[in-house]
């Protein structure tokens, strides 16, 4: 109680002796003012920093941040038929689309394998709004190897790792009812929301699947590229085939809706907004009935002719290169790649056992030709002077080079044979015979002689150019391609240290390899369009053209905006009086008894030119070729069809008779009877 | 003019000035007053254009509140600028004790978004830690004022700083580390000011550096967390910013968008679309700065700091004329506490200081806030009127 009163007195006593400023609180009031002075300087400098020298980003950057930018999707163009048939359609349908920049919580790469909680929670709530499922599985991920994740976290996942900003659409083609609900509790479900969104829609099923192709997300790879330059990163883009080929025609330009938005991504206003441009059609040169019929007659032959299970055909213009059908089987019916693909279908899609059904085999399957390479074989005989036209050869049945001696087909000996009638009757010998006449040395040679300088010329091992993605080259035996393949062998196996990798068997060119390709069979490999081009060329004079399934680009309201004429790829000097004689051939094969298929089109009312042909598999069952051409000076509606059966054994057997049905459909309106043939040539 | 203030020295009362010179002066610092109410008036405007849309059919609920607080701050500041602040030293310890109570208090009130920060008044949400600034200020002075002599002792400087660290300690809780750290500076420039000796007080930082990396850095790797990690997560985060919305670090990005997007003259009050668009949080209160520079730019942001460059000067010299050394301790008080709030809270709207809930003051929304500095700028003014005061009674010229 003692210390109060002094404490009281101490307030009224005036302060003690102190000069108003000691030099220590001089000092130590100039180190404050000091640090306060550098403290404003720094904030100075700072904010000129952001405001002055960065101001632009930061303006851009806020600008960013209010904007959205939701794209309205343009109506993809329709594929048709050469009359309008609508062969590809574009179907508005209500899809769930997420937006991963709107998640709760803003998902990055290093996220990927274990979402958020938040996130995944939303996933699993709009799985059960949507009857998907929530269990974990598989999920390869770009980038992030396989990680285990619900569908609906799997489908964000892959897309976010490819596009970041993109939207991904969860489920197309869902209920009002999902729609609505989703839409009155967009607090619940933040960054989803309800877009239309176009899909694919095939009405005609499998008809002519391979040739279409797939749309689907723009990758990033893909923004990278010219083609597609000013392509928003949600835009679905043609990924193969015809959609592929024609997407920049097809896709049309996305419109976009600029909205405002808060820091909560709430709708604050419309800023502006830019309509969707629709997509052009693309009118194809296909002929639907035709193309039915072809699939049809195809099937019937492969159904008789166990065990055979794949074939193609193609139809064409021998003088435009107008594909009027293409065919390959089996097929699938495109419409399943509309819905999310179930792993189950993919694999049956991808599967061996049903043998392919994806692949176009008229242009993305190579093999060799048979007979059917006879007019090549001719060509360069006639051209390289090694033969003439009236020059003979005793067929006895037998060739042989040295003690090694091959035979025809059945051990048919035709006798005295000039080249029509080795074209019309199919002698093998014969084209033996030329096989080695023009084989040249591989020495002074490496290329190959006359054979594979017309070969090459008629388009044997090169791609036709076809308006479809994909095409495959083939292959044209030569003694520089031999070795080529030797050396692999022989690199194979050193590094591998196996004894035979399998690519060859390490021998030098032949004569025997020029004599094989001479009658098509062994290592030549062409596909059944490259065989149509070929052809082309003998019905058209020499012109190899290009072949396309694109006429048209429309508007959508059908006014034509541009026509698809490609130009021909070449053009072929050959003596016409030798075109002559190996047409002639063709027709006798095709019209006179001895013919190879004088039994398939020997009444057929148009003048049709045909070779059958069939190709020799080791362990496998032979495939079946017939080429055929009604020219233009018989008839104004000039075609030219080619039909390979996989396995389907002789060319006047299996395939032939298809042959007949798209002549007959083509000529007549109608396919007619299924007539097979009887010869047993190769 | 012939008369002469030398000659009659001594005993002049300061409430009646003798003489035409004594009117010449006037009974408080202009300047200061000024840098107050222009601060003010540059947060009404700001507040007009940030929250006009806040609350529905009342474009002006924030601002006619600030006004209204700031009218009170005034009044009150007036008021205590005309009674001598040597007298509060006898209340030392009962302003001691009320700031405790206060803090203490608040655990007992309901909490508010998470938070026991303020007790409910009729008139006012009362946050007790921002009137616990002054209460500190007044009451450690004293303290130090008692031990003027013994200064020098280790015993002094761990007592004082221990009286600033018990407060801090009580509000970190709250939670409000911000406040908490204001003690701590208030504390420190206590010592400063008061002559503790540079080795002491180089040791006393030197502990508080280990302590902070301590809490920050040693005691979560070994599984104990003094603090909660997202208190953690904001004094760290302004190293490494990110794009997480939900994170704090997401705050100062935009905040720094903000302020960058107001360039030289900023974006006016319709198109400042980080304001309006709530992409800055807070936006009335801790990040008011940053709606500053975006709607003002460089030159609004620039004026607002020149006002604090005014008012921590005048601060600082009032601190150099006081007559006694609790006035100095005070006024030091006070300059720690204004240059902290206003660096820290600038400096975390544009990324260089880490986030710390400290009010910009008389900037931020909040009558609290605003209440306790212009209390401090009462007291600021009280010790300038007795320097001139006594000055004069000692005949002595102050320049």
């Amino acid at each position: 109680m003692n210390r109060l009163p002094d404490d009281k007195r101490l307030q009224f006593v005036p302060q003690e002796e102190r000069p108003p400023l000691t030099p220590q609180l001089a000092l130590r009031v100039a180190v404050v003012g000091t640090v306060a002075l550098a403290m404003f300087a720094i904030i100075f400098f700072r904010l000129w920093f952001l405001q002055v020298l960065s101001g632009d980003q930061y303006l851009a950057q806020a600008h960013g941040n209010r904007a959205r930018s939701i794209d309205i999707p343009a109506a993809r163009g329709q594929i048709l038929d050469r009359s309008g048939t609508v062969l590809v359609d574009s179907k508005a349908v209500p899809a769930v689309v997420v937006s991963p920049p709107d998640l709760p919580v803003l998902l990055t790469t290093a996220l990927i394998p274990h979402p958020p909680q938040q996130d995944a929670a939303l996933y699993d709530r709009l799985a059960g709004v949507l009857g998907i499922s929530t269990k974990r599985s598989r999920c390869p991920v770009a980038g992030n190897g396989v990680v285990h994740l619900s569908p609906i976290g799997c489908a964000i996942a892959q897309h976010f790792a490819l596009l970041p900003y993109a939207d991904v659409t969860v489920k197309a083609n869902v209920s009002k009812y999902v729609q609505y609900y989703l839409q009155e509790r967009q607090d619940e479900f933040p960054g989803v929301h309800v877009e239309q969104v176009w899909l694919r829609k095939y009405p005609l099923g499998g008809l002519a699947a391979q040739l279409f192709g797939t749309v689907g997300p723009v990758t990033a790879q893909e923004l990278k590229e010219p083609r597609f330059r000013g392509v928003s990163q949600s835009a679905i883009v043609g990924q193969s085939g015809l959609e592929w080929g024609y997407d920049r025609y097809l896709r049309g330009e996305d419109g976009a809706e600029n909205v405002q938005v808060d820091a909560l991504g709430r709708f604050e206003g419309n800023l502006t907004e830019t309509p969707p441009v629709a997509g052009r059609s693309l009118k194809l040169s296909l002929d639907t009935r035709l193309q039915k019929v072809g699939q049809q007659a195809l099937q019937t032959s492969i159904d008789d002719n166990p065990p055979a299970n794949a074939g193609a055909f193609v139809a064409m213009n021998p003088d435009t290169g107008e594909v009027y059908a293409m065919g390959s089987l089996p097929t699938f019916d495109p419409n399943i790649f509309t819905r999310p693909v179930s792993e189950a279908a993919y694999r049956q899609l991808n599967n061996p056992a049903s043998n392919y059904p994806l692949i176009n085999r008229a242009t993305q399957s190579a093999g060799p030709t048979g007979s059917t390479f006879k007019p090549i074989t001719a060509t360069a005989a006639l051209e390289s002077g090694v033969w003439s036209t009236d020059e003979t050869y005793d067929d006895s049945g037998e060739f042989c080079i040295g003690a090694q001696c091959r035979h025809n087909a059945g051990g048919a000996a035709y006798g005295v044979l000039d080249l029509l009638n080795a074209i019309r009757v199919s002698s093998d010998t014969f084209f033996y015979n030329l096989g080695a006449l023009t084989n040249a040395d591989p020495a002074t040679h490496p290329g190959g002689g006359a054979l594979q300088q017309w070969a090459h010329a008629y388009g044997i091992g090169r791609t036709t150019g076809v308006d479809l993605g994909g095409e495959v080259a083939g292959n044209l035996p030569s003694p520089r391609w031999r070795a080529h393949i030797d050396r692999l062998e022989a690199q194979c196996e050193h590094t591998r240290h196996v004894a035979s990798c399998g690519i060859a068997d390490g021998r030098p060119w032949s004569v025997g390899d020029n004599v094989n390709l001479a009658v098509g069979q062994g290592d030549v490999q062409v596909t059944p369009l490259q065989l149509a081009v070929a052809y082309a060329a003998i019905a058209n004079g020499g012109t190899i053209v290009r072949p396309h399934t694109g006429l048209e680009i429309d508007a959508p309201d059908g006014r034509l905006l541009r026509r698809i004429d490609p130009p021909p790829a070449r053009h072929l000097n050959i003596n016409p009086d030798y075109l002559d004689t190996i047409r002639a051939g063709l027709r006798a094969a095709a019209s006179q008894p001895g013919g190879t298929s004088y039994d398939v089109f020997g009444n057929f009312p148009e003048e049709v030119y045909g070779k059958t042909g069939t190709a020799q598999y080791n362990g496998q069952q032979d495939y079946a070729w017939y080429v055929c051409f009604v020219p233009d000076w018989a008839t104004r509606t000039p075609i030219l069809v080619v039909v390979h059966v996989e396995q389907g054994g002789f060319g006047a057997v299996a395939a032939a008779p298809v042959a007949r049905e798209i002549l007959s459909q083509w000529f007549f309106g109608n396919p007619g009877n299924f007539v097979a043939g009887a010869s047993k040539t190769l | 003019m012939s008369v002469s203030t030398a000659v009659q020295p001594i005993r002049v009362p300061a409430e009646e000035p003798a003489g035409t010179a004594m009117r010449a002066w006037p009974l408080f610092d202009p300047l200061l007053i000024l840098a107050a109410l222009g601060l003010v008036a540059c947060s009404l405007v700001t507040l007009h254009g940030a929250t006009r849309t806040a609350v529905p059919g009342s474009p002006l609920y924030y601002v006619e509140r600030q006004a209204i607080y700031a009218g009170i701050g005034l009044l009150v500041a007036i008021v205590l600028w005309r009674v001598d602040y040597s007298r509060l030293r006898g209340y030392r310890l009962g302003l001691y004790g009320a700031m405790i109570a206060l803090n203490i208090a608040v655990f007992g009130m309901p909490a508010i978004r998470g938070s026991h920060r303020w007790i409910p008044l009729p008139f006012l949400q009362l946050q007790s830690s921002e009137f616990g600034k002054i209460l500190l200020i007044a009451s450690l002075g004293a303290f130090a004022v008692d031990r003027s002599r013994r200064l020098h002792e280790w015993r002094t400087t761990a007592r004082l700083m221990l009286l600033a660290l018990v407060p801090a300690l009580i509000v970190i809780p709250q939670p409000d580390l911000g406040t908490g750290m204001v003690y701590v500076s208030v504390g420190f420039a206590t010592l400063f000011f008061a002559g503790t000796s540079w080795k002491q007080l180089i040791t006393l930082f030197a502990m508080f550096a280990a302590s902070v990396a301590l809490v920050l850095a040693v005691a979560p790797a070994m599984g104990v967390h003094v603090l909660k990690p997202y208190q953690v997560q904001r004094l760290t985060g302004f190293l490494h910013p990110s794009r997480d919305p939900q994170s704090q670090t997401y705050n100062i990005l935009q905040s720094e968008i903000a302020i960058g997007s107001g360039q030289k003259t900023g974006r006016g009050v319709a198109r400042a679309s980080q304001t309006n668009l709530h992409f800055l949080p807070e936006n009335q209160t801790d990040f008011i700065f940053a709606v500053v520079g975006e709607t003002y730019g460089f030159a609004g942001a620039a004026l607002v700091l020149s006002l604090y460059a005014l008012l921590i000067w005048r601060t600082l010299r009032i601190l150099t004329m006081a007559k006694n050394l609790y006035g100095t301790l005070i006024a030091g008080g006070v300059v720690a506490m204004l240059m902290f709030q206003v660096f820290v809270n600038t400096g975390m709207t544009i990324g260089i200081m880490p986030i710390t809930g400290v009010p910009l003051p008389l900037m931020s929304y909040g009558g609290s806030s605003v209440l306790v500095t212009f209390i401090a700028i009462g007291l600021l003014q009280s010790i300038y009127v007795q320097a001139r005061t006594s000055a004069a009674a000692k005949g002595r010229m102050i320049k």
